[in-house]
């Protein structure tokens, strides 16, 4: 398989396998015009296997997003076809629009425009809880 | 602008300082009688209420004050779809403070978000009811003297509960406080209550299905209503409506020196014969309340640089 280098972009490495779509997802990257990649099992000495996406365009990325669904991830930022900058990342402790409700009984079920926010309230066992009801997030 | 949306919102500090206010009301009523002359209390209640919203306005009145009022979401802008953020915020420019109940969970946090005067929650759905806790508090600290090394048994609805879950946060400061938690299968405390502040905090517990098993231990008894607008199932409601009945019978093998407590209304979950027995604290319970809400309107509005 043959996926060319980016020249100015991002690479989000180290994705625990599986997970590259949820990512994908949750990023928005099905709304970009420019190329991206999402690569699968990749063999990887220290995971096994791992994902890795590749975007060809050197975009603003909620890196939040990323420490929520996958904290062992990193992100690379390539710009003239070096390497300018590796970010790890960590769980965020609060999530803005990212995540939503599902407690029917939630205010942000009926309020008009009101951002779905969670925060980080069980570090160890990855809980986040709804600002507003306190339900405990659905993580998938 | 300080809101008090849940219980934790007050400090162990702040909580003792409301209730030595709220002593002093008992003792000097007449030197709180002006307090909040020309202000207004708006009571927003988007859901049916009748002790809470006149436990409110009654105790703004006492305190010298006047009253505004929204009764239910049918007479209000609710009904046409306004926000709650919209509605709280335009009602801020005719209060001083608002005290609001609605059916929904963290509205009252949407409401202190918008607001430009403080915002007291009257219940938000099955989630907090923070001045129910403070009369429960009230009472507890009245009846018995103090808060610490005490054994308190709650019972009936334990999932869905507002007023079990914020007093199993408050209680949980003290030092030497057990639970005694008795509830159907169906409806014992939330695995989060549980986690997050009983055994974070590593007190000691028990659960049970069986309200007389523990009865001999308890210092306060709270008692709870099987409430019918937390099911979506009418089936599941009536088969759990009459898990508990507290009878003069039951109560044969508790200390005398038992607080049983109810936040009210009740329905059938406690006999009408137990109101004779001196243990019976739920009507003190509803006036603690009023004095509390009291203290804490003083104390949220002197925050605010209102009074």
């Amino acid at each position: 398989m043959n996926i060319d280098a980016i020249r100015d972009g991002i690479v989000i490495d180290h994705i625990t396998a599986g997970r590259g779509m949820r990512v994908y997802e949750l990023l928005h990257l099905d709304e970009l015009d420019c190329s991206v990649a999402i690569i699968k099992n990749v063999s990887s000495r220290k995971m096994g296997r791992k994902d890795i996406i590749k975007v060809d365009a050197d975009i603003p990325l909620d890196l939040n997003v990323i420490g929520f669904v996958d904290p062992g991830a990193t992100v690379n930022v390539i710009r003239h076809g070096e390497r300018a900058e590796k970010l790890t990342m960590d769980m965020p402790e609060q999530l803005c629009n990212v995540i939503f409700c599902k407690n029917p009984r939630c205010i942000t079920t009926t309020e008009q425009e009101l951002d779905h926010v969670f925060r980080l309230t069980d570090r160890e066992h990855k809980v986040y809880r709804c600002l507003y009801c306190e339900t405990k997030a659905e993580l998938s | 602008m300080r809101s008090i949306i849940d219980i934790v919102d007050l400090s162990e500090e702040e909580l003792r300082m409301l209730m030595a206010v709220a002593l002093d009301i008992i003792d000097r009523p007449n030197a709180y009688e002006e307090s909040c002359r020309h202000r207004k209390l708006a009571t927003m209640f988007f859901e049916p209420s009748t002790r809470t919203r006149l436990s409110f306005e009654a105790a703004m009145y006492e305190l010298g004050g006047n009253v505004i009022s929204v009764s239910s979401s049918d007479s209000s802008s609710a009904a046409k779809g306004e926000s709650v953020a919209d509605t709280v915020r335009t009602v801020s420019c005719y209060a001083d403070i608002i005290a609001m109940r609605h059916p929904k969970e963290g509205a009252a946090l949407v409401a202190a978000n918008s607001a430009t005067v403080p915002v007291i929650n009257a219940g938000d759905g099955g989630h907090n009811h923070p001045t129910q806790t403070l009369a429960d508090l009230f009472t507890i600290f009245r009846e018995k003297g103090r808060m610490e090394n005490l054994t308190i048994g709650l019972c009936g609805d334990l999932k869905f509960g507002r007023t079990v879950h914020s007093l199993i946060n408050a209680m949980s400061r003290y030092k030497g406080v057990k639970f005694v938690l008795i509830s159907p299968e169906e409806l014992k405390v939330p695995s989060y209550v549980k986690k997050d502040v009983i055994q974070k905090n590593t007190i000691p517990y028990v659960q049970t299905t069986d309200l007389l098993s523990y009865m001999s231990e308890l210092d306060v008894l709270y008692m709870t209503r099987v409430q019918r607008e937390r099911f979506f199932n009418e089936e599941d409601y009536l088969r759990l409506k009459d898990s508990y009945i507290l009878t003069p019978q039951k109560l044969r093998g508790a200390k005398p020196t038992l607080s049983i407590l109810h936040p009210l209304p009740r329905v059938n979950e406690i006999s009408v014969a137990v109101d004779a027995d001196p243990r019976a604290c739920y009507f003190k319970q509803v006036e603690n309340g009023k004095y509390m809400r009291m203290a804490l309107i003083l104390k949220l509005l002197k925050e605010a640089g209102t009074i």
